[in-house]
Formats: structure tokens, C-alpha cells, sequence
């Protein structure tokens, strides 16, 4: 199918919208939007951050997954008890593919899952007797765990079991930090409020209680924040920065510590990767700390290379020249990628529907491949994600705000897209339509594709998909055979 | 005769449980055979019948246990005066946990138990005070109490309270078969108090089964943790809690309430004397605002 023009857009958007009752196709209609990058506040265009409709498939997770999945889990040298019932825990156990460098077990514990596992009587008598022996278990048995946060479920709080009195009471006794968050599902509408609620914990029990503790500052000394290392981002970002003279402190929180977090506010400049999960602690960091906080992406070169020279651009010209030198160095190997596979994939159109910066910061990744986004769209963004979002897409192209399953079905039915890369539950919908699909979460059990490595990979696994030879046996050979007969018949 | 299942509302501190047992009491002296069920984390609805402190409860076994699967109802039936069987479902200290899912938890075990399955004619559930979660409906909730009985006096918050409580009876009323069975009034001795209580009623669509006059004797024997019934059988009040138990054997009349407004509540209650005329112009006005 050809370029869609605006009105097409916004028809679709009309036809797409008839099947809801009057209500809900007003609500959803906030929602769903023609990208005209003539508009300068996306507000004008789009609504963000509302409550899903009840009985549309959202595809949003909870607060508990904002919290404990995204942002504390990663930090892997703590302990992270999910407080409550058995399933929350488990079922959110190591899916994440935030990959970390340690002893499991010893030192480490990413991929472990401890819970309080309530029973009946935890919540009729309440549960913070039982989180107290947990801590103390915790304490006996991974002595070298660095700290504890306490992730709270649902009925933790329906049965107000006071947490914080447990955490600063063992803290006192253990000498580690223990981190109440009060991060219980019911709370908000997505897990964006889970992050905002990690990153006020974060601040009040990690980052003030640690201000003045000693540390041996450069004048080079950046972090990355907002990076979940997933099948090695942070460190296929890392090197690169190092690479150019800048001296890491802190990763948050893939393949993170406790340590590092408690130095964050040491650093020169906090680099944002993920701007929605973190930037109210990069905020606070400014405020309280004086530290700068600035964004940049390092999904394909061309936006590697403007967000190089943007983080040297704070720094002197050693700092300078290293990047340029970093760019210089990379030239060659990302050419070799781009040669190889953008005749594999040039025009080829992809429709994207993730979660707190994909949307946006992969298109550059997919137009250095000579492919082109054509639908894009975030579970859980405010408006300040669609503010940056409207510059990166074309115009006329469709942007969809916590799309429901029917939505998506549909507007993939029309636009016709070469490729989708969503989330684990739209995957196999997709596939089974036909349609070559990427997992743009997990990166499909693959990666890393940040920084020029990931590139590589990035695009090896696109063009993996999109032109793998299953997609020309979509059509059972009957049926390619009836087809033929009748042409003969012609 | 075929089980008959109720339960006891009302205000707070209104005498439910002081009432309750002394009707259960005079129920077990004309033969019935009775059980109390008392869901109150504070566990004082049985003891009166069984002369202790406070009984052991089923949450508090429960957890000592493990879970309550682990119990038998033998562990949680305690035996009292004139056979009257007693549990406590128990629950929390005030301000922790859940107290209301104590309740839940406690009732789906003696059903589940058979508990109700032994040729009882009656069974109580003496309920805490306020209503304040889902918990605490649970006796009135399918398949459990069909009558419910709500103790107030003459004094207004107490009579807010049985308005409210008929609300709730109205909401599961008309999904089972619940239903308002009378109001019993336990005296405070404010004026007129029985002709308040019976208007109250008829507005509600039941009528006071009893009024239950105040008698220093329930103190005298409460002390004792006995019944009157027990302690001093030959005492007027005694025979005023017979005559109670008899109004409920006799009693057939069971409605689905009609609860008042506010403001039908406050007519009813300026009728009698018990709230004064509003003066609309003073609502709001500080005492510094000196009338103009």
C-alpha cells in the first residue's frame, strides 16, 4: 500500500472508531491522532495519561510493574521483596532481560524472586510482622546484599501494613538500607505512576540519606540513567562514552548498584536515556544537586552521532575530540551494516506500539535501514513524550495513545504495515495475520541494540524477520495452486 | 424446625452483644438450640455464655496453625451456658491487617466445616458496630443470616445507625433473601423513647419487637460475665429477655426496610423533641460574625 495522505488518516481513524459505543468512541478519539509536525504542542492533538476503558484490551501493565519490573528491579546487588501475595512476584520474575555481571545467589540477585507470599492470616493480621523476618532471613542468608527494597502489592495497601515503620526499624538494626515503595498495583493509570513513585523512594531513601558520603570526583564524570540494560544496552552505551574520555559512575539501573545510585548526585551530568521512567529523579538531581540532566539516543548512527557530539558538546575539547574520534573509529563498522542490509530492507514500513522511549527514539535507528515508521505509539506516555515525538515522525502518519487490541488489529489491517515491533501479547496476533513482527521490549530474546554493537544486531534481526522465507508460505499450497489454475483459466 | 440464621446490628457501644446473649440465653432456657457467631476483632460476643475473658478465635488459631485449613471446628467451638454453642471469628489489633477478611474468612470455614449442619434451631451473628467494609456485610450476604435485627435506643446517632444498616439490608435484600426482622430498642431513658422507636419503625416498614428497659442488674451479671438470665433468674429483667427470645420464635414478620431520607430522619426526630428546628441563617456564620 502507498503513502497514506492526512485525510486517508483521518478517515481510517473515523472508520476505526464507528464499531464503540458513543462514550468510548469519544474518549478513544483523544487518543488517536494524524502526526503534523506543524504542531507545536501535542496537546492540541492528543490525550495521554487517562484511565483505559473498561473492556478494550489495554495493553498497560501496573504501578507494581512501574516500580519493581522497571526501575528497582535491575538494581541487582539489593533484594527486591515483592510484598503480598505469591503471583506478583513470580510471574514478573527475570522476564525482563536486564542483564547484570555478578554471583546469582552471592552478591547478585536479579533474577531471583522473593516474596512475602501472604496467606489469609498476613492479611487479616497484617503482614509487617512477616516482612520483619524476612528482612532479618534476607540479612542471615545474602549477607553480601548490599540492600532491600520492599515492593508493595495490591492489598498492602487495602490492609495498611506500615512498611516505612519496618524499613527504618530494620534498617537501623541491619545497618543497610531498606526502601519501603508504595508501588501497589491499584494505584494510577499505568505503570507510569509505579516509576514516579520509585523515583520519590529512590530520592527519600537511597539519595538524601547519602548525601556527603565521600567520593573522589573527576571533572568527567557522567551516568547513565534511564538505561535497563537489556540484553546489554548500557553496556554497548557505556563504552562509547568511555571511549571518548567520560568516566561512567553510575548505570540506573541495568547492571546497577546501590553504590552507584548514592553517587549519582556526584556526577557532572546525568545522561537520560529513558526520559519517562526517570526524569523526576534527573529533575530532582538538578534542583537539590545542581547536576544537569540531558537527554540523547543511541538506537542507529546518525542519532548516535548527533547525541555524541550534543554530551561533548558539555565538556572541554579533549572531551570533543574524543567524540570525534569515537565517530571516526565507528564509521566504517556501521557503513558495513548499512551497506549489507538497507538494499534488504530500503522502503520498508514498520509500525511501532511500546513503551517509555522506543516509540520515538528507534524511527532514527529504522531510517538509517532506509526504512520508514508510518504508526507510532506509547502504553503509558504523557505529553511531554508526544511533544518529542511529533518531530521524529512523518506527517500524515498515524500516533495511537494506549491503543487497544481491536485498534491495533485494525489500523495494522489498513496501513498494511512490512513489519510491527510491539510487546510479548500482540506477537503472535501479528504473526499469525502475516505480518513479520519484533519484540521491541525484550528485543525478542536478542540484543543489545544500543550504541554502534547493538546497531549491527539491530539490523541483522530486522532484516532476520522481515525477509525471512516463512512469510511467502503464509498461503497454503492448495490455495496457491487454485489461484493458478484460475489464472491459467483466463 | 428449620435453622433460622440472624444477625445483630446497630450502633456501637448500643449493647448488641450484652443483648445478644441474654436473648440467646433465654432462647437455650425454652429448649432452643442455639449458636452465636461473633464477628468483632475485639472478641466479647461470647462472654457471657462461656464465663471467660475473651475466646479463643478462629483468625488467632488460624494463624498460629498456619492457615485455616489446618483447623477443626472442635478447636473453635466452645460449648456455654444451656448448650449454647460460641465462635469467635476474631481479627486484628485495631490499625493493622484486615479485619473484615478475618470475618470472611472466619464464616466460609464453619460453613465449610458443617458447623451449621447439627440440629441447630438458631444461630446469632453479633456483628460489629459500623459497617465499614465488605467484610462486615458478610453475614448478610447469600446464604447466610434471613433476619436481621438491629438494637437502637432513643438517642439520634444510634437511630441514624439503624437507618443506615437498612440501607445496607436494602442492597443485598433484593439480590437474596435477607431481610429486616424488628428493631429492638435497649433503653437509654430518654423521653418517649418507645413511641420514637415504634414511629421509627413504621417509617422503616418493620416495628420494635422489644423494648428492653435499662435495669442495673445486666451490670450486676455482666460483671460476673454471666447472663441475667443466668445470674439472677428470678429478676424482671430476666423475664424481659424471655419475653424477647419468645417474640423471635413467634416472630414471621420480615421485610425488605424502606430507609428514610436525612431529612424525613430529622423531622422525626425534631417531632419528638430530640433535635431542634434548624435555623438556616446561622449555618456557616462564625461566632465572631456578630449578627447584623
Amino acid at each position: 500500500m502507498s503513502e497514506m495522505t492526512k485525510e486517508q488518516t483521518e478517515a481510517l481513524i473515523q472508520e476505526v472508531l464507528e464499531v464503540y459505543p458513543e462514550k468510548a468512541q469519544k474518549e478513544r478519539a483523544k487518543h488517536l491522532t494524524v502526526n503534523d509536525q506543524s504542531v507545536e504542542k501535542s496537546s492540541k492533538c492528543i490525550t495521554s495519561n487517562r484511565k483505559s476503558l473498561p473492556g478494550v484490551m489495554t495493553i498497560r501493565g501496573c504501578a507494581y510493574a512501574g516500580s519493581k519490573g522497571v526501575v528497582w528491579g535491575p538494581v541487582k546487588d539489593m533484594v527486591h521483596v515483592s510484598h503480598g501475595p505469591v503471583g506478583c512476584g513470580q510471574y514478573s520474575r527475570a522476564g525482563r532481560r536486564n542483564y547484570y555481571v555478578g554471583n546469582t545467589g552471592v552478591d547478585t540477585f536479579g533474577t531471583m524472586n522473593f516474596t512475602s507470599d501472604f496467606q489469609e492470616k498476613d492479611i487479616v493480621f497484617g503482614g509487617d510482622k512477616k516482612l520483619a523476618k524476612i528482612v532479618d532471613e534476607i540479612d542471615m542468608l545474602f549477607p553480601l546484599a548490599k540492600g532491600i527494597s520492599i515492593q508493595s502489592e495490591c492489598p498492602i495497601g487495602l490492609i495498611g501494613d506500615d512498611i516505612e515503620a519496618v524499613a527504618k526499624t530494620k534498617s537501623k538494626e541491619t545497618g543497610k538500607t531498606i526502601v519501603p515503595v508504595r508501588c501497589e498495583g491499584f494505584r494510577g493509570v499505568s505503570q507510569s505512576l509505579g516509576h514516579h513513585i520509585a523515583n520519590d523512594a529512590i530520592r527519600d531513601w537511597v539519595i538524601d540519606p547519602a548525601t556527603g558520603k565521600e567520593f573522589a570526583s573527576t571533572e568527567y564524570d557522567v551516568t547513565i540513567i534511564g538505561d535497563y540494560n537489556i540484553g546489554g544496552d548500557a553496556w554497548a552505551s557505556r563504552i562509547l562514552l568511555e571511549e571518548m574520555g567520560l568516566r561512567v559512575i553510575a548505570q540506573w539501573s541495568g547492571d546497577g548498584t546501590l553504590a552507584e545510585m548514592e553517587n549519582t548526585p556526584k556526577a557532572k551530568l546525568n545522561l537520560l536515556h529513558c526520559y519517562r521512567s526517570m526524569n523526576y529523579i534527573s529533575r530532582y538531581m538538578e534542583e537539590k544537586f545542581g547536576v544537569p540532566w540531558m537527554e540523547y539516543n543511541f538506537f542507529g548512527p546518525t542519532k548516535i552521532e548527533e547525541s555524541l557530539r550534543a554530551i561533548a558538546a558539555q565538556f572541554d575539547d579533549k572531551i570533543k575530540e574524543g567524540a570525534e574520534r569515537v565517530i571516526e573509529k565507528y564509521k566504517p563498522q556501521w557503513q558495513a551494516v548499512v551497506d549489507k542490509y538497507r538494499p534488504r530492507l530500503e522502503g520498508k514500513r514498520v509500525m511501532l506500539y511500546v513503551g517509555g522511549l522506543r516509540p520515538r527514539h528507534i524511527i532514527g535507528a529504522y531510517e538509517d535501514l532506509g526504512m520508514e515508521v508510518v504508526g507510532t505509539g506509547y502504553e503509558f506516555a504523557h505529553n511531554d513524550d508526544y511533544d518529542r515525538t511529533i518531530n521524529e515522525m512523518g506527517n500524515a502518519t498515524l500516533i495511537y495513545d494506549d491503543v487497544t487490541g481491536y485498534e491495533f488489529e485494525e489500523f495494522v489491517k489498513r496501513v498494511k504495515p512490512d513489519l510491527i515491533g510491539s510487546g510479548i501479547k500482540e506477537k503472535y496476533i501479528f504473526q499469525k495475520m502475516g505480518i513479520p513482527f519484533r519484540q521491541m521490549h525484550s528485543w525478542d530474546y536478542s540484543g543489545p541494540y544500543h550504541g554502534y554493537d547493538g546497531f549491527a544486531i539491530f539490523a541483522r534481526d530486522m532484516d532476520m524477520t522481515l525477509n525471512n522465507p516463512c512469510w511467502d508460505s503464509m498461503t497454503p499450497p492448495w490455495k496457491k495452486l487454485g489461484e493458478e489454475t484460475a489464472i491459467a483459466a483466463e | 424446625m428449620a435453622l433460622r440464621q440472624c444477625a445483630i446490628y446497630g450502633k456501637g457501644g448500643i449493647g448488641k452483644s450484652t443483648t445478644t446473649q441474654n436473648l440467646v440465653a433465654g432462647l437455650a432456657e425454652l429448649g432452643k438450640k442455639v449458636m452465636i457467631v461473633g464477628c468483632d476483632p475485639k472478641a466479647d460476643s461470647t462472654r457471657l455464655i462461656l464465663h471467660a475473658k475473651a475466646q479463643t478465635t478462629i483468625m488467632h488459631l488460624a494463624a498460629e496453625a498456619g492457615s485455616v485449613e489446618d483447623l477443626e471446628l472442635e478447636d473453635v467451638l466452645k460449648v456455654g451456658f444451656g448448650d449454647i454453642k460460641c465462635v469467635e471469628s476474631g481479627g486484628p489489633e485495631p490499625g493493622v491487617g484486615c479485619a473484615g477478611r478475618g470475618v470472611i474468612t472466619a464464616i466460609n470455614f464453619l460453613e465449610e466445616e458443617g458447623a451449621y449442619e447439627d440440629d441447630l434451631d438458631f444461630v446469632f451473628y453479633d456483628v460489629l458496630g459500623d459497617v465499614v467494609c465488605g467484610g462486615f456485610a458478610m453475614p448478610i450476604r447469600e446464604n447466610k443470616a434471613q433476619e436481621i435485627y438491629i438494637v437502637c435506643s432513643g438517642e439520634m446517632m444510634a437511630m441514624y445507625a439503624a437507618n443506615n444498616i437498612s440501607k445496607g439490608i436494602v442492597k443485598y435484600a433484593n439480590s437474596g433473601s435477607v431481610r429486616l426482622a424488628g428493631l429492638i430498642c435497649n433503653s437509654r431513658n430518654t423521653d418517649r423513647e418507645d413511641e420514637l422507636i415504634e414511629a421509627l419503625a413504621a417509617k422503616l416498614g418493620t416495628r420494635m419487637i422489644h423494648f428492653v428497659p435499662r435495669d442495673n442488674v445486666v451490670q450486676h451479671a455482666e460483671i460476673r460475665r454471666m447472663t441475667v438470665i443466668e445470674y439472677d433468674p428470678k429478676a424482671k429483667q430476666a423475664q424481659e429477655y424471655r419475653d424477647l427470645a419468645q417474640k423471635i420464635i413467634d416472630n414471621d414478620r420480615f421485610v425488605i426496610p424502606e430507609p428514610i431520607s436525612m431529612d424525613d430522619l430529622e423531622d422525626l426526630l425534631m417531632e419528638f423533641g430530640i433535635m431542634e428546628v434548624e435555623d438556616e441563617s446561622i449555618v456557616g456564620k462564625a461566632a465572631d460574625s456578630a449578627v447584623a
